[in-house]
Parts: structure tokens; sequence; C-alpha cells
């Protein structure tokens, strides 16, 4: 199979019609059937496939960069038929099961992605369903702030799946529905088994959509609305956007390169080693100005791109590898010093966005089905938002000898947090209170045994026995079940509070991909896999 | 089976007195229904005697009682067909299982489903055809219409019956909703698109009721042998009905085709000469109404008519008298589709293609009158035939509706589809001159200019009988 890439840029979308008009941008759903990503099934009815969604993610990345003077975000179809039918129906059933876990993983975080850059670049996100919306058209809408639907008698928002299809509604597990809609749990109960859904007046009043209106009306209580929601948001029309070009990646004898870091792949030993060199800070803008001179070519931007790029190719383009080995290069001095550039700009919007972007990377890292071990040796620089990839990691090796430090910073104390909101040294030190507030504010070097004392990495190791130690822990993780290390690092990686964002994920490697592989779904008489076909779904009715 | 109660305010042979709970919805529901008919029945001529037959029972004869009645007088009643003698399902999985006479709730959703489309086709009718008495071309056509407007209005009445006893609450918002809905509104439109369409003079109403009423017979007839017990009878009943509403098409196309033949003779060749329809004209607008009423049939490859077929909803065509096998669980269909921009065929389940395999039937029916007209044409000695455009031609729904085809069926592009579509198609032109020729005739047996005399009379009745009493 030919790899998966996950770039692309406007010029060359083949689903999404863009429109911006002012501070107003409006994108239209408008799937063109005849290219799914994979042979095999036709994108009807403005159904998405991965390639879809890779689009709108893209979308989403560039408003956030490119588009910084936006005040509102309009989400339509330009479909004449219905508003988005949600994903479509052959393509999962002839997908494998890990095809279909990363598919769903994928297109929740462009949609978390989507909630978060709305929030922090405050922009108002409104999706106008102007038809029929299903299944995870309808969780698209979930992912925007408001839900504007046309009161025509014929649309309606529905999740099908329950009965239609015999797997979980929507692509958050019904978080959204409840949680953040909080909507009822007995009438989400009606709306998911429901194969239609509700119509305009019903939707309003159950809650699962905020405002209904005829079609004759609807453009224009609209834009009055965006109109309002633009003079609530002054100040923004001046910013200029930066332009973000394509990532430069070289595959040469196993090693995928960008311009600041390398993937080692060791197919036999089913391992990639991530190597991210860090590069001398001096001569780095130092004002905001020079910042946005930069744009796209500024070493943290550059960095946060370039590894989700080298994560998304793991999960899709790589199978069979189970452990990545993260180590970095370059002096601490050089980490921390980009790291301050952006401390002390925060409040720049470009540099809020960068901040905002890594932490979203990191995030990405965390909930990749693949183990991760960091090791920290000579010439390592674990420092600041450095130190932070590590603490992500589900073990931290480091070597006790001369030379070889980690330093905290500020970084470490809010600015890049977990998917729970929380900081990942709180979530860490989730039952050690008094050391984890000796730990804040302490930006000193830390040897190894200081290190380790401090609750920040799991062994320090003397030069011996980390030469012995560090390769059969590889060799050991490497040889264990992989579904059992998914479960279990999912497990382990989220102590503490829950929130939106980790339930929707939560729910979904638990609910969803287990519905996924059961037989009522898809075993030869499951109802995804007879759906569109002529036979009826025939069910085991034990309950497991 | 339930005696006919003609006493109520509802006639009907659902023993209505007997389910209080019912007799009170519906009850409620007849002045909104009034006020719909009032609002959006025909304009004008509800206060005329208009000659008009009245179901008043099952029985052979009693579902065509004549009178005059004034239009709001009708009796709008509830009458379902004799029980099938066989009571059992005639195809899909329950092949050969008893019927069901109330609703299956794995089925529900589905069949409400059916029963709201279906239901929303007979008043979206009323509202398209509304103006028409006010061009008439005679008191017989204009006693036709009405009595078209009329059995439309009692069908709604058939289908709220069902939404009302068998959906509860749903039902009966559902009932509501079908009088809020008006044909070509840009809010509410109808349901499915032909009901949009404007019907604006009498080509068009002819041209609905031959092509569009010929296909509610074909949805109609495969749901009057449903597993549903209920539906299949209310249908069936429906359909003795519908029968007249495609002869006054049928035959009102038949009499414009010899007009406008005698027209082009007498005027060498230009009907307008003598405010007469071109036979081009006609064919255009064939083309139209034809094409829009294939739409109706839905997807040529579709899971919900599999569904529908597998689960005895909905069946084919006659479904127990013309097909041996009922289950059809194997087999597949030739459809012609367009990958990379040629026709190839593909195999597709049969069940899958039920909508195709009804629209078939559909086809071949139509082409059947169109022989008819072309003897006219023939006996009137013209060398111009009607024919009938290609399936792929100008289509809304389906898998051809994405793609530009000419009236034989070949791929052509947008451009030229767009050049010729005024050739092509019924367009505002035509329907300008076609309002500008109609007008009002009220003289008892008298014609207007642009159509022949029926073969003969409603009910035995002469020709210049008073059906519509001024
Ligand atoms: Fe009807
Ligand atoms: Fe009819």
């Amino acid at each position: 199979m030919e790899p998966i890439s996950f770039q692309v840029d406007p010029s060359r979308y083949r689903h999404w019609d863009l429109e911006k008009e002012g501070q107003v941008m409006r994108i239209h759903m408008n799937v063109d059937p005849d290219f799914p990503l994979r042979d095999g099934y036709e994108l009807k009815l403005n159904s998405y496939d991965l390639g879809v969604d890779i689009e709108l993610a893209d979308i989403v990345r560039r408003l956030r960069f490119e588009h910084p003077e936006i005040t509102s975000l309009v989400i339509s179809s330009n479909h004449d038929q219905v508003f988005c039918s949600g994903a479509n129906i052959h393509m999962l059933g002839i997908s494998s099961h890990s095809w279909k876990v990363n598919f769903c993983k994928f297109t929740n975080e462009t949609r978390c992605e989507l909630e978060d850059w709305a929030a922090q670049a405050d922009v108002r996100t409104i999706c106008a369903v102007t038809g029929p919306c299903a299944g995870g058209g309808y969780e698209l809408a979930l992912a925007c702030d408001e839900i504007w639907l046309i009161d025509d008698g014929n649309s309606a928002v529905s999740l099908p799946e329950t009965p239609l299809l015999g797997v979980l509604p929507g692509t958050g597990g019904l978080t959204r529905l409840v949680d953040k809609r909080k909507v009822r749990r007995d009438r989400a109960d009606v709306f998911c088994t429901l194969a239609e859904g509700f119509k305009g007046k019903r939707a309003l009043k159950w809650g699962l959509v905020d405002e209904i209106a005829p079609r004759s009306i609807f453009e224009e209580k609209l834009q009055q609305y965006l109109d309002q929601i633009q003079q609530q948001r002054p100040g923004r029309q001046d910013r200029q956007g930066i332009v973000l070009g394509p990532i430069e990646v070289a595959d040469v004898d196993g090693v995928r390169s960008s311009s600041t870091l390398s993937v080692a792949y060791q197919p036999e030993k089913r391992t990639a080693e991530f190597t991210i060199e860090v590069p001398a800070v001096s001569g780095a803008p130092s004002t905001p100005a020079e910042i946005h001179a930069q744009g796209d070519s500024f070493w943290p931007l550059r960095l946060a791109r370039e590894l989700e790029d080298a994560l998304l190719d793991l999960r899709v383009n790589r199978k069979g590898i189970g452990l990545c080995i993260m180590k970095t290069k370059g002096n601490l001095d050089d980490i921390l010093g980009w790291d301050r550039i952006l401390i002390e700009h925060q409040g720049d919007w470009l540099v809020d966005q960068i901040l905002h972007l890594t932490t979203h990377v990191i995030q990405r890292m965390e909930r990749t089905s693949c183990s991760f071990f960091a090791l920290i040796e000579q010439e390592s620089c674990f420092g600041g938002s450095l130190l932070e990839l590590a603490l992500a990691c589900d073990r931290i090796y480091m070597l006790d000898e001369e030379g070889v430090q980690i330093q905290r910073s500020a970084m470490n104390e809010g600015l890049l947090p977990m998917t729970t909101d929380i900081t990942r040294s709180e979530c860490r030190l989730l039952g050690e209170k008094e050391l984890l507030e000796s730990n804040q504010g302490n930006y000193s070097r830390l040897d190894a045994s200081t290190a380790e004392q401090m609750g920040l990495v799991t062994e320090a190791l003397d030069e011996f026995d980390y030469a012995d130690m560090v390769p059969v822990a590889i060799d050991e993780r490497v040889s264990l079940s992989p579904d059992s290390l998914t479960g279990m690092e999912a497990n382990l990686r989220f102590a503490g509070p829950e929130n939106l964002e980790s339930k929707v994920f939560g729910r979904l490697s638990a609910w969803q991909n287990w519905i996924f592989i059961r037989p009522n779904a898809t075993g030869p008489h499951g109802a995804l896999t007879l759906y569109g076909r002529p036979e009826r779904p025939d069910f085991a009715w034990d309950r497991v | 089976m339930s005696k006919v109660d003609r006493s109520g305010k509802i006639p009907n042979n659902v023993d209505l007195a007997g389910d209080k709970r019912l007799q009170r919805a519906l009850e409620h529901w007849l002045p909104l229904y009034m006020e719909w008919w009032n609002d959006m029945g025909p304009a004008g001529f509800q206060t005329n005697d208009i000659y008009l037959r009245t179901a008043v029972s099952i029985e052979s004869g009693g579902w065509a009682n004549f009178d005059y009645v004034k239009m709001p007088e009708y009796r709008w009643g509830i009458f379902l067909a004799p029980t099938d003698s066989t009571n059992t399902i005639g195809f899909g999985d329950h092949y050969g299982k008893p019927t069901w006479t109330e609703i299956p709730g794995e089925y529900r959703g589905n069949l409400r489903r059916i029963i709201v489309t279906q239901a929303d086709t007979e008043p979206a009718s009323v509202e398209q055809q509304r103006f028409l008495g006010t061009i008439a071309p005679s008191l017989y056509d204009m006693r036709n219409l009405f009595q078209v407007n009329v059995e439309e209005g009692r069908h709604l009445w058939a289908m709220v019956y069902l939404l009302f006893r068998f959906f509860g609450k749903d039902g009966r918002d559902e009932a509501e909703e079908l009088l809020c809905r008006r044909s070509g509104d840009e809010d509410k439109p109808r349901i499915l698109n032909a009901f949009n369409e404007p019907c604006d003079h009498w080509l068009s109403f002819f041209c609905f009721t031959h092509f569009t009423d010929r296909d509610g017979k074909f949805q109609l007839a495969s749901l009057a042998e449903s597993g549903f017990e209920p539906l299949a009878r209310t249908c069936d009943f429906m359909l003795t009905e519908e029968a007249h509403h495609l002869f006054v098409g049928e035959s009102g196309l038949d009499r414009i085709i010899k007009r406008s033949a005698e027209l082009t003779r007498e005027t060498d060749g230009d009907p307008m000469k003598a405010g007469g329809i071109p036979l081009d004209m006609i064919q255009r607008s064939i083309n139209y109404w034809f094409t829009y009423s294939l739409d109706l049939f839905g997807g040529e490859i579709s899971s919900n008519a599999a569904n529908f077929f597998a689960e005895g909803l909905k069946g084919r065509f006659k479904e127990k008298s013309r097909y041996e096998d009922h289950i059809m669980k194997e087999g597949v269909k030739i459809i012609p589709q367009v990958v990379n921009n040629v026709v190839v065929e593909e195999q597709i389940p049969y069940r899958n293609t039920i909508n195709e395999v009804l629209r078939d039937e559909y086809i071949d029916d139509v082409q059947r009158a169109l022989r008819k007209w072309n003897r006219t044409l023939e006996k009137m000695e013209l060398e111009t035939r009607i024919t009938l455009p290609s399936r792929r031609f100008h289509r809304h729904q389906g898998i051809y509706s994405n793609h530009a085809f000419d009236p034989e069926g070949n791929l052509i592009t947008e451009e030229e589809l767009k050049k010729n579509s005024d050739r092509w198609l019924l367009n505002d032109e035509d329907n300008d001159y076609l309002v500008s020729i109609m007008h009002q005739v009220i003289e008892p047996g008298k014609m207007a200019n642009w159509i022949a005399p029926p073969a003969r009379g409603i009910n035995g009745q002469p020709l210049d009988f008073e059906y519509v009493r001024l």
C-alpha cells in the first residue's frame, strides 16, 4: 500500500470549498465522490473518509496560523441534498480494524483541535446544517460552538449508527452529546435509537441544536449574528497570518528525516528512534516582529509540525512498530533559550498558537498506540519543552554520569498541559504532593540521581547498569502483547481528573473499538458488514 | 371486518366509533384539515355543486356514488379493502409468516417513513393544481380536476388514519406536519421534488396525472401487498381511485395530441397560429414530467429498498401474481453506471435494485400509453411521433443525477445540456404561451380550442351535462 501523506494545502483540496469574507471564514463540505483515499468505495452524499478529514485537519491548522484575523467560522455544505451523511460506511466495511481505529482517532483529534483552536483563538464556530446531517456529520456539528439547523421539514440531525449499523454513534462516543451539549440522558437515548433523528422544533427543544430558521431567512439571520460576533471581537483585523509551507521529508535507508528531527526505523526490532536536534539559539528572533518574519521556519514551530507529521506517519504507515525511543541532541542552554523566547512573548497571537500547537502535538503522542521510552544520555538536552516530551513517555531512563543533566522551566508548569488540563508533573506525582511542591519553581540543572529523587525519571543508571538494562528493557517491551500494551498504556498515561477530551478518547478506545470487532458489527452477519447488502443482520443476543 | 359507518362525521369501515382515542384524534384533525383545504385546495368553486363520486363503502359500486356535492362537504372517509384471504407475508425474509396487524417495533421507523412520504404527495398535488379550475377547458375537465383533488384529499385521510392509529404521538406530529408543508415553498417544501414543481396549466396537469400519479399507482401497488396489513388494505383501496386519475391524464394527453394534430394539418404545421399546442411542446412537457416522475422511484441502488423488501414492508409491482421467487436473496440485476465518464454495466445484488425493478414496470406501462397516442398521430397521417426520453436524462435523484445525458441517454457535457435544454424540456416561453391560450370554458359540452372532446361523459352522462353548476 502507498503510504498515506498527511500533508495537503488549499490548492489541492478536493472535498472542501473555502470562502473568506472579511473576518468570517466559511468552509463548505463538498466531497468529491470519485476521490476516495483508497480504492473500493465512492464518497457519496458528502460522506467522508480519512482523506476528507486530512483536508479538514489542514484547514483547522491553517486557520490557526494563516487566518488570525477571523472572528467566526461557519461550517456548511455545498451538497444539494445533504449536509453530511457521516463516515463512509463502505469504507468502514472494507477497512481493517486498525485502519478503522486510526481513522476514528484522527477524526476525533481533528474535532478536538477545532474545539481547542476556537477556544484559544476566541473564534466562534457555527455549524450551519442545511440538509440531513447524520452520524459523524452530527459529530462535526457537535464540535462547533453552535449548531444552526434549517427548518424545512426535511433537514434533520441524527445518530443512526445503533439502529442502522450496530456500532457506537458519533465519532466521539456520545461524550459531546451528553457532556458538552448536556442533552439529557433519556432524551439522548431516544435520539440515538431513532434512525431518522430529529428535525426543526423537536431538535431545538431537546437541545440537539441551538437555533432553527426557515430557509428564506436562515442566511440573513446567520449573517446578522456573524456581524454581531465580529463587533464583539475588535482589534484583530490587522493581524497578518503566516504561511505554512510544505514539510520536507527525506526517507533514506530506513531513516525518515526532516529539518528538526529524524526517525530511524528498525522494523526487525520493531522500534523507531526519534532524535530531535536542537540548533544554537544565538541569532534566533528576539522580538515578536522577528518571529513573525521567520514565519513557518521559526524553529519551535517547525519542530512541532514535523514531530506531528512523524507521529502520524508512524501511526498509519509503520505497522508493527511497537516502541519509540525518544532522544534529543544539543545543549540545555539552547533549548531553554528557544523556550524563553516563547515564554517571554506570550500574548502575541503567533507565539500563543505555537504553544498551543506544541501542546496538541505532545498530547497526540500520548494518544498514539505505541510505547515510548525517553533515553537521557550524553549530549541530550531534555530541558523545558523537551523535558515535557520525556515526561509524556511511558518510561524515562537517565544515564547517571558527569555532564548528563536535565532542567525544568515554566514550560513544565502549565504552558503545555495534558489532555486532562493538568501538568505532566501533577499527573506523575498525583500521590506525592510534597515532592510535587518541591519541584515547582526549581529550574536548576539536575543530574540523574537528583532527577530520580524528584520523581522526574524512572531510573537513574550508571554506565554499566545503563548498558545492561536499557537494551533488555527495549527487547522485553517489544515482546509483549501489543493489544495488552495499548490498553495498559492508555490506562496508565492519564491518571487524575477526566474532562471532555479525555472521555472522548477513553470512550472511543474502550467502546467503539470493542464494538467494531464484535460479530454483531463486523462478523459475517453483523450489521456493519451487511449494511447496503440485501441480507439483514443476525445478532447474537447475549449482552456481554 | 367491521361494517361501514356512515353516520359519524367520518365515514369509515375501521370501526372508528369503537376506538374513542382514534376518533378523537381524527376529529381534532378534521378542522385543521378543513383549514388547509380552504387555504390550499382549489381556488374558488367551493360553494358550487359538482358532480362527484364519493366512496361510501368498499363493496363493488359502493366506492363510486355519483351526486352533486360541494367540495367542502365531500365525505372524506377511511376505507380499507377487504382482508386478503391468505393473510401471509408475500415476500422478503418473513415470507409465508402471518401478516402483521400491529406494527412490528423494529420496523416502526421504516414504516413511518414510507407512510409519511406517500402521504405527503397527496396534499402536495392538490396544492400544485389549485388554480387550474379558473382556466379549465370545459366543465367536464373542471369536474375531473376537482374529482382528482377531493380524492387526493381522501388519500391523505387514509394515510393519516394509519399515522394516528399506529404511531401515537409521533404520528400526530407527522399528521400536522403534512398540513404545514407547502408545494414549492422555499421554507416548507413537500418531501419529493416532483411535488414542488409548478403545474400552471392543463398540459402540465395532464402530464402530471399521467406520469406522476402513475408513480403513485406503482408505489401503492407495491405497498398493497405489504406485510403490514392495514397499510396493504389502505393502499389497495386507494388504487381504485387512482385509476381514474390516470385515466384523466392519459385521455387528456390523447385529446390534446389529437387536437394538435388536427390543428397542425389545418395550419400547415403551426398550430400556434390557431391557438393550439405544437407537438414538440407536448414532447417537451412529456420529457419534463416523465423524468421528474422517474426520480420518485428513488435511487437505482438502494439499501433502503433492499431493507423494505427484506422486511416485508414494500414489495414489487403485483408481487404475488407476477413473480415466482419472492425471496430473491441471491441474484443480481444489471445496472448501467457511469464509471470514469463511460456508461458500463454493473451487476448489483437484486434486492438493492428493487427501486429500479419498479421503475422498469413503470416505464413499460408508460410505453403502452405512448403507443396509443402515436396511433392517434398515425391516424391523422402525421409523421411526428411522441417518444420517451432515456431514464438517464434530466434526473435529480440516483446514480445518473450527477451527469449530463441527452434524451437518448448518451453522456454529454454540461455545456451541451445547457445549450439544448430549452429544446428538450418545457421552458419558460412554453409555459407563458400555454397559460396565454388557456381560458375558462363554461358552456356545457363546449371545449377550448386546444383540446379535442372526450369520447364519452362521466357515469354515462352526456358530454353537455352540467358537470359543475356555476
Ligand atoms: Fe393519491
Ligand atoms: Fe392521484
